[in-house]
């Protein structure tokens, strides 16, 4: 109950704040939109949300699986874990219709909920979720319970059940610790775009937007106003960061 | 007599010294051998980071994971930056090498076991392991 008045607090404000900025100065913007400083916390007035459209994804395509393993270097590290304990930060599934025989393809990772499930059921609080809306795991604190895989309706996170050697510098991962995808948190701190993004629409498939939802003026925002997104597993209300169209 | 004193004295002297010498080279063999950074100046006196370096990381770790600060001053990944800098040939020591890596010839001398490298990287982006160093791997 507290959570949600401040959340409603949250974007009263957020609401509030967007109305003077556009009253005061019609047409010139009072801030400009820069990098946060390396020594300021990420903000709540920011929450960062994923946008794909599925009608642009291919079903061969596997760009942004490529794009991931290689900014994290996941994937061809555990070399002894079986196919079923190999990490999966983000895959590809292809949906059929049995009726119709139409065919849909859709990259599925963390779908960073608003409530995450797999915060609330961490005995640790390893399993945590930043002010900016990023949902991470704190493998400092992580004792591998593996509960956040339970609860997870999206099946994002993996276990490493194997020593791991050369990993990138800026993407710790570990044996006896749950992982899943960051969105490109270390990328994202330095104004960056998260790697499958990047990947997507290098690829000139523009099927991924990444932004900030809280901004009215982002791509993002525009594109899912204008048409729309839904959540997958809307039921469980978790409010994704991670959006679908065409579904 | 007095020739014989001064000869005693030499004799003396020589196996002080030769008993000596065995103990020194042992002791110098326990000692750690600590490679050398890159850079000129630590981000903190050396008698500050011997004490205090596991603070100053503790610290940095939860503001950068759980806030997203990210200053590179107590940044592990710049402490590994620039103590285990990579040789002309772009090579650099393994954390199991208990002699070349910065943090394990330490550790292994004063016997605390640390598990920052079970998830972190051990080397600077871009390098290779040096080919000597990964014993037991």
């Amino acid at each position: 109950m507290k959570q949600d008045t401040d959340m409603n607090r949250r974007r009263f404000l957020g609401q509030t704040a967007g109305v003077a900025g556009l009253t005061i100065v019609p047409g010139v913007m009072l801030y400009e939109v820069q990098a946060r400083p390396a020594d300021q916390a990420a903000s709540s007035s920011v929450r960062w949300g994923m946008l794909i459209d599925t009608r642009q994804c291919d079903t061969g395509c596997t760009d942004c699986v490529t794009a991931c393993k290689t900014e994290n270097g996941w994937g061809s590290t555990e070399t002894k874990s079986s196919p079923e304990q190999q990490a999966q930060w983000i895959r590809k599934v292809k949906l059929t219709d049995k009726q119709t025989g139409h065919v849909q393809s859709l990259p599925l990772m963390c779908q960073h909920c608003e409530t995450p499930p797999c915060v609330d059921v961490c005995p640790t609080g390893a399993s945590m979720k930043r002010a900016d809306g990023i949902v991470l795991v704190d493998k400092h604190i992580c004792i591998g319970c593996r509960y956040c895989m339970m609860a997870c309706p999206y099946k994002a996170r993996s276990f490493i059940h194997e020593p791991l050697t050369d990993q990138k510098p800026h993407a710790p991962r570990g044996v006896g610790t749950v992982e899943s995808c960051t969105l490109c948190v270390h990328r994202i701190d330095k104004d960056g775009t998260p790697a499958c993004v990047e990947a997507c629409n290098a690829e000139g498939h523009k099927a991924m937007y990444f932004g900030n939802l809280n901004d009215p003026d982002s791509d993002i925002s525009k594109h899912l106003k204008q048409h729309g997104g839904e959540q997958i597993r809307a039921d469980l209300g978790l409010n994704t960061g991670v959006r679908y169209q065409g579904l | 007599m007095v020739f014989f004193c001064k000869y005693m004295h030499k004799l003396v002297t020589l196996a002080g010294v030769s008993l000596l010498l065995p103990l020194t080279s042992q002791a110098v063999d326990l000692m750690p051998v600590i490679p050398k950074a890159k850079g000129q100046q630590c981000v903190e006196s050396t008698d500050k980071m011997r004490r205090n370096h596991m603070e100053y990381i503790l610290h940095q770790r939860n503001d950068t994971l759980r806030k997203g600060i990210r200053t590179p001053k107590y940044s592990l990944k710049k402490c590994i930056e620039c103590h285990n800098a990579p040789d002309k040939d772009n090579r650099v020591a393994h954390i199991s090498s208990k002699q070349d890596h910065f943090c394990s010839s330490c550790h292994t001398y004063v016997a605390v076991k640390i598990d920052c490298f079970e998830c972190h990287a051990d080397k600077p982006k871009k390098t290779q392991y040096h080919p000597t160093s990964r014993e037991g791997h």
